[in-house]
């Protein structure tokens, strides 16, 4: 069968090109879930498309495989690999296609391999569904497999999934996805789980292999900082529409729709303490969205126009255009010869009305604040030589913390490092630690079940995932109200005036009482969540991760959130995170924890600054940064 | 379909579960088989023609005018026998199967949340029940205790009970590890409590599913027993009796044994079938976290409740 083929220079220079793509929820009638998709990646290239949880991120990725989820259906559009339109073609050629010429690296390795098969069979497998990839298979499986920086020993392949590292098996992921040489590779989040150092060395692998082999890359991504160092050309999505798109240097030094704008915004930095500035309000979800521009909503510089008509996706011309190419250059420039940077880029376009205004340019991030007041001289929460073993491994040893009262402190650690267990010890949902827990000079007991209700009224705990940690068969008043009842004993109507109070604090309205939580965003759910632990009027604050699950821009909702709480409450907070970034946006010490052991504890800003430990040094260096104008950029762009 | 609100989960969300489950073809059809038969037993007594225990005509008379289904052994009226003999024994069934789920979820949320040693004790029991046949087991019970009805209730509910409990503990043990249980528990709540409040309303699913088939296996075993003569005593009438009264007469007047047959098949398949539709409505609301998370990020949730 012959498919037509983009004749000319086109075919030459795009690998991929999407046009108009639309995807609709249930037939045709359905409301749109994307609509207006069009872009084009070179070979070599690599696409970064961004946008937070519900923007059609995801669907969009998975239309490129010719999938799309069950509910959904492509209702118009073309997708064009190499010129032919996989949306026309039969399901067998597609097949044919899937995994040989386009291929998949999925969020979350461990689910996406075959726990019952070695990875060895499951690499193999691919080439053997696509025989006409190479001719010599287990040659290619030691090529790929040391493309992706793995050791291709029969040990290895021998071996079944769950006895490897999430990053090992990332590696394996994308091991699978290169060996047949394909045109095109969509990869959706994939570092998502993994450490800094791993995520930092799998997208240097990601990035050399495309350059490597002249594959055309799609990388879905809600991590604005991963993707300004990684991405060549970047899109940005939201409520199904693109409303930005352009190469990652002009758009990043450059943004010019106020929702690029407010997610640079929300991105925390190593080295600053400023606020951070979330985007208030959601984004309205497939057929609630109206005729004018769907940001409308949310947007500080919202006209009436903007609310009636949605704005047309058009290049920015003139001087800035020629400006931030130039930037572009600049920032994006490799160390391996076929860099696409060097080719033309495609224009910077934009989906708003005053995208063309001088004042919607500017990029308005926040002062720095001053900081907070030092710590105090006695410690509110005292930690000292607490050891926790965790399923018979030692996961913490001999941790000394000290929190005064009205501080933060943050607790910084890669996972395992035992951070989420030091504060379990603290808490006393975990039992079996050795050391000792004072609040202000009292030793608590180690059990919470062991503790008087006005010590587990003092230590409340945020937990990280805002879906398991409310009751799905409570309402968001009776979740709030349960601490008020257990611990304040105040009468029936102050307890509704309280419970209504917290929810305030937290910036949720008294509609939000009678919701269940499966009514709620991850945001709104981490919200409640903090309401129910501030509803107890604690001393100390423990926050474990709570952002983790969270979009960039509900992230830095979250943290300001926090910060004004403990201000407003005089709490102190312990702040638990991977993200070194956050440290100096919440805390004013910092602790870093790496293997159960403190490596390092001091003032946040000196340790960001000036780490004394290699380790910290290390983890500073491999966290993704978003290129800023007049941060510095591409010195940590090299692969290494 | 556009900007109405969804159905969702409510206060009480197993009648959510149910009236999804009764929607579906499979669902209607086990209603209406289990209420037609429920119907027939409860209201049976005020209709019925003859008084039950009346000798009426010769034995295995066959049918006619006065007497539909004609006689059984005895020469009393079958289609009378058939409306008064079916209550007591659903009210037996579903007594012993709601004592079998009450002790049985006691037993399971108990094990999988206290674990240690209350896990232990209570599973190893369980065991050494289930090793036992579940109708041998309550004719020993019976054999020992009297065939009195309140104890063929009590034994067919305890017999049910362990297999109530491995069930209820396996789903129990997801749920306890969930962040909200560990909320509950830094609040100062009790054990008890936390099993009541925090657990028990997230097992809704699991437990109506058990509910429905401990059911029918509850009408099979009881009216089993009144087969072998554990049951109401003679004259009364009931299902399970007169298969084995009338048996002898098969070829004169097969309906005294089909048709109480047929009231107890058309009960089970009817229980059973709405259990099977409870059951696939419940994959649709009852979602995990993770899930949550995923049609979160899809914004469908409202498409697929309703789906």
């Amino acid at each position: 069968m012959t498919e037509p083929v983009n004749g000319g220079q086109a075919a030459d220079t795009l690998r991929l090109q999407v046009r108009d793509l639309e995807i609709r929820s249930g037939r045709r009638d359905g409301p749109p879930v994307v609509s207006g998709i069009s872009f084009a990646v070179r070979p070599g290239a690599v696409l970064g498309l961004v946008g937070e949880s519900g923007s059609g991120k995801t669907t969009v990725a998975l239309a490129l495989l010719g999938h799309t989820r069950r509910g959904l259906s492509v209702t118009g559009g073309e997708i064009r690999l190499d010129g032919t339109d996989l949306l026309r073609l039969r399901p067998a050629r597609l097949r044919a296609l899937r995994g040989a010429a386009v291929s998949y690296v999925p969020q979350d390795p461990a689910a996406a391999l075959n726990p019952a098969l070695r990875v060895g069979y499951q690499l193999a497998e691919v080439l053997r569904v696509h025989p006409g990839s190479t001719a010599d298979p287990a040659a290619r499986i030691r090529e790929v497999l040391r493309e992706a920086s793995l050791d291709a020993t029969p040990d290895l392949l021998r071996r079944y999934p769950h006895q490897l590292s999430g990053g090992q098996q990332q590696r394996i992921g994308l091991a699978m996805a290169f060996a047949c040489r394909p045109a095109l590779i969509v990869l959706d989040e994939p570092t998502t789980g993994l450490d800094v150092s791993t995520q930092r060395r799998i997208l240097d692998t990601v990035r050399q292999l495309c350059r490597g082999y002249g594959v055309a890359a799609v990388y879905v991504s809600h991590d604005l900082a991963v993707v300004s160092e990684l991405a060549d050309e970047v899109a940005v999505m939201y409520a199904g529409r693109i409303v930005e798109a352009g190469p990652a240097g002009a758009l990043f030094a450059g943004p010019r729709h106020p929702y690029t704008r407010g997610l640079l915004a929300a991105v925390p930095e190593p080295g600053s303490d400023r606020p951070l500035a979330g985007i208030p309000g959601q984004q309205p979800p497939p057929g609630r969205r109206g005729p004018g521009c769907a940001f409308a909503t949310r947007c500080e510089l919202v006209l009436e126009q903007c609310r009636q008509h949605e704005p047309e996706l058009i290049p920015l011309s003139g001087a800035a255009q020629a400006a931030a190419t130039i930037h572009s250059a600049h920032v994006a420039a490799g160390p391996i010869p076929s860099h696409p940077a060097d080719t033309i880029h495609s224009p910077h376009t934009v989906r708003c009305w005053r995208a063309a205004e001088e004042g919607a340019a500017r990029t308005d991030l926040p002062r720095p604040r001053v900081a907070a007041a030092g710590p105090g001289p006695a410690a509110l929460l005292s930690v000292r030589g607490v050891s926790a073993r965790y399923h018979g491994v030692p996961a913490l040893s001999g941790i000394d913390l000290d929190l005064p009262a009205r501080a933060c402190v943050a607790v910084v650690g890669e996972s395992g490092s035992g951070k989420t267990t030091l504060a379990r010890c603290i808490t006393g949902l975990q039992q079996d630690w050795t050391g000792a827990v004072t609040l202000r000079g009292v030793p608590l007991a180690r059990a919470a079940r062991h503790r008087p209700r006005q010590v587990l009224r003092q230590i409340q705990y945020v937990f990280q995932n805002p879906y398991t940690s409310l009751n799905p068969r409570k309402t968001v008043g009776q979740i709030v109200a349960e601490p008020v009842q257990r611990f304040l004993g105040l009468s029936r109507g102050e307890q509704a005036d309280r419970v209504a109070q917290v929810l305030h604090d937290v910036a949720l309205g008294d509609s939000f009482l009678s919701r269940y939580p499966d009514q709620l965003s991850g945001g709104e759910r981490q919200r409640v969540a903090i309401a129910r632990a501030l509803a107890a009027e604690p001393d100390v604050l423990i926050c474990d991760e709570v952002t983790s699950a969270l979009d960039v821009s509900v992230q830095a909702v979250i943290v300001e959130l926090l910060r004004a709480a403990a201000a407003q409450r005089q709490l102190a907070m312990i702040f638990i995170t991977h993200n070194l970034a956050l440290v100096r946006s919440v805390a004013q010490t910092a602790v870093v924890l790496r293997h159960g052991e403190i490596v390092e504890a001091g003032p946040a800003g000196q340790i960001l600054a000036e780490p004394a430990s290699g380790y910290t040094a290390q983890l500073l260096a491999d966290s993704p940064r978003l290129a800023r104008p007049g941060a510095q950029p591409a010195a940590d762009r090299q692969p290494s | 379909m556009t900007a109405a609100d969804p159905p969702r989960l409510r206060r009480h969300p197993w009648l959510a579960i149910l009236g999804q489950a009764v929607r579906t073809p499979r669902g209607a059809a086990g209603l209406g088989l289990a209420g037609f038969v429920a119907l027939v037993a409860i209201a049976g007594p005020a209709v019925a023609p003859h008084p039950a225990t009346a000798l009426l005509t010769f034995p295995f008379a066959k049918p006619s005018g006065a007497y539909p289904f004609g006689a059984d052994f005895l020469g009393r009226d079958v289609l009378s026998r058939v409306l008064d003999g079916g209550w007591v024994l659903l009210l037996m069934a579903v007594s012993a199967t709601a004592l079998g789920i009450a002790a049985g979820a006691a037993a399971g949320i108990s094990a999988a949340y206290l674990r240690g040693h209350t896990d232990g004790l209570i599973m190893r029991t369980v065991d050494v029940i289930l090793a036992f046949p579940q109708l041998v087991f309550a004719l020993l019970l019976l054999s020992i205790l009297g065939p009195q009805l309140w104890l063929i209730v009590l034994a067919v509910g305890l017999t049910h009970a362990p297999a109530v409990a491995r069930v209820i503990r396996a789903a129990t043990l997801d749920i306890a590890q969930r962040d909200y249980v560990k909320a509950a528990e830094l609040q100062g709540m009790r054990p008890a409590t936390v099993m009541a409040k925090e657990i028990l309303p997230s097992l809704s699913t699991p437990l109506m599913v058990e509910a429905g088939l401990r059911l029918t296996y509850s009408i099979i075993i009881m009216s089993g027993l009144a087969f072998l003569g554990f049951g109401q005593q003679p004259p009364a009438a009931n299902w399970g009796m007169m298969i084995n009264e009338n048996r002898t007469g098969l070829p004169l007047n097969p309906w005294a044994v089909i048709v109480p047959a047929a009231m107890i098949a058309l009960l089970t398949i009817g229980t059973n079938l709405l259990t099977d539709a409870v059951g696939q409505a419940a994959i649709g609301v009852d979602r995990r976290p993770a899930e949550a998370a995923l049609l979160d990020d899809l914004s469908l949730a409202s498409d697929r409740v309703q789906s």
